[in-house]
């Protein structure tokens, strides 16, 4: 506890390193596991594996069914981030800008996905489109995704344009701009590396969800996420630990490429 | 603010309104209508409030919702004890040191969820990698961990986890260092640093965080479902079977109001403790 003070580490300091370190382990063991015994030869996950290879991989990939939940998640997950990252910018930018006293409620509004359980919003959206043909549709599991995505947009956005300054815009405006060239040189490029991010967490959130896309699967469109529920619920086939390592693959590189941009928009302020 | 604004407050206005109206619309449809719409099936025509009723009235029901309570308490208690320490390095840990520590939290929290639970399953099952490994030495778990309550609890407090410390370190970076160095500069041992300056301090962020992760496991569906046995029925688990199999729409929707006011309620609370209205002030 003596971390900022400047003394020796004390030995309770290093107790708390110990423990930190045993929760860590804890934390990133079980994703480091899964990638491991996915690269397993044999019918049996063991850890290590006794032998390596890619055949669940080769599996996964050459399998026409994983192909299609393959090709399912892609549509889905594009439609969503494409119409989050949009509805999320203009909501976001205003929300930010205004003045309006309203404007913590409709905040708040804009949230209210993520504070409802999953499992609500999907029979509600359910019970509600079923009916009107969003079963098996890949439009009606992105539109269900996109409520869920939005709010993440939102708050990635509104913590990112608190710190773009509308002064930009103002002294382009003043110097004889127009509207249009001011948004498209001024606002976008500004806004541009949390845009990015935004759009890649709304990928991420819509290729990991599963209720929604559960329910309104039908036999037609069936996402990774729910041929992965339909395997571990009936019978767990090694595949999966392929298709696991694959998720989280998709995890790291959002991560980084997210952390990238942090970085560059750093150095481009100092 | 300065003359060079381009337009009229009341024309800002307008425009900020018309920038917020495609997701405001939008929610509403595809998540506000749909809400209400389940909220209406859950009354019945002719006796308004039967299936809350048949829910307050029946054991069987009332033993899911104290099980999802009990989950959620004991989930929230281990994750606070899990995360206080790593929140509390974080917090005072050198930027390299803490960039490392983040990535070992932001990672799994980011990770599918039913990843993470495929993963413990692998991890803890009968014949898991934890078993396989003790048996070299001839030794095994000498009771399963899966697919019973105990599996629900290791699986949903390692999901959660890093939702408690991210609120956690999140609260504790607003701690005012200088405090706990005053205390040291008049004498006190670390321990009495810690226990009478930073731990009160902190107390408000253990409150978000807790409530946070409170509210979470009261909604969780995929862990307990894949990890918990026959007998661990959740609410949100017991939800999905009315829909999916009993096919009672009605009584589900009863079922989903209930847990969505509960929900409400501790979000409220949340709100509150949490001061979430801070999050939009422009920073210049």
């Amino acid at each position: 506890m003596t971390m900022e003070t400047g003394q020796q580490p004390s030995a309770g300091t290093w107790l708390l390193r110990g423990i930190v370190a045993l929760i860590l382990m804890f934390l990133m063991t079980p994703v480091l596991i899964i990638v491991i015994i996915s690269f397993e030869n044999s019918l049996q996950l063991r850890f290590p594996p006794q032998e390596y290879s890619f055949r669940w991989y080769v599996r996964f990939l050459a399998d026409p069914a994983w192909q299609r939940a393959i090709w399912v998640s892609l549509q889905v997950a594009l439609i969503t981030t494409v119409l989050a990252t949009t509805l999320g910018f203009f909501a976001a930018l205003a929300l930010v800008r205004t003045r309006m006293r309203t404007k913590l409620v409709i905040y708040g509004f804009l949230l209210t996905p993520l504070i409802v359980p999953a499992i609500i919003s999907a029979i509600a959206f359910y019970m509600t489109f079923a009916k009107l043909g969003a079963s098996g549709s890949v439009l009606g599991i992105a539109l269900g995704h996109t409520m869920m995505a939005l709010p993440l947009v939102v708050i990635i956005l509104t913590a990112a344009f608190r710190n773009l300054d509308e002064r930009y815009e103002w002294a382009a405006l003043s110097l004889g701009a127009g509207h249009w060239y001011t948004w498209s040189r001024i606002t976008i490029p500004l806004a541009a590396p949390a845009l990015i991010s935004a759009a890649l967490f709304a990928f991420l959130s819509s290729f990991d969800e599963l209720l929604i896309a559960l329910f309104l699967s039908g036999i037609r469109a069936q996402t990774l996420s729910v041929r992965i529920w339909n395997s571990l619920t009936l019978q767990i086939e090694p595949t999966i630990a392929a298709v696991s390592a694959f998720f989280v693959a998709l995890t790291v590189l959002v991560l980084a490429l997210d952390a990238l941009l942090a970085y560059r928009t750093r150095r481009r302020q100092s | 603010m300065g003359r060079e604004r381009p337009a009229t407050d009341d024309a800002r206005r307008r425009i900020h309104l018309l920038m917020l109206a495609p997701a405001v619309l939008l929610l509403c449809v595809f998540f506000v209508i749909p809400l209400l719409g389940m909220i209406r099936r859950s009354f019945v025509d002719g006796n308004v409030f039967a299936n809350y009723a048949s829910i307050f009235s029946s054991d069987v029901y009332l033993h899911v919702f104290l099980l999802t309570f009990r989950i959620s308490a004991i989930v929230t208690a281990i994750s606070l004890l899990l995360g206080y320490p790593v929140a509390y390095l974080l917090a005072h840990a050198k930027a390299g040191i803490a960039r490392v520590v983040l990535i070992f939290v932001v990672l799994p929290y980011f990770t599918s969820v039913m990843v993470r639970t495929f993963a413990w399953i692998v991890l803890i099952g009968r014949e898991g990698i934890i078993n396989q490994q003790l048996a070299i030495y001839g030794l095994r778990l000498p009771f399963d961990l899966l697919y019973n309550e105990a599996g629900v609890l290791i699986g949903m407090t390692y999901i959660l986890v890093p939702f408690m410390i991210l609120t956690l370190y999140a609260s504790m970076r607003g701690i005012d260092p200088t405090f706990t160095r005053a205390a040291y500069g008049l004498g006190a041992s670390p321990a009495a640093a810690f226990l009478r300056v930073f731990l009160p301090l902190s107390l408000p962020g253990v409150a978000a965080g807790s409530l946070l992760v409170f509210i979470l496991a009261l909604g969780f569906f995929i862990t307990p479902a894949l990890m918990g046995g026959p007998a661990d029925i959740t609410l949100a688990m017991l939800i999905e079977r009315e829909v999916e199999i009993t096919m009672n729409w009605s009584f589900a929707a009863a079922l989903a109001t209930t847990l969505l006011i509960v929900t409400l309620i501790a979000f409220a609370v949340y709100a509150r403790v949490a001061r979430l209205g801070r999050l939009l002030e422009p920073l210049s």
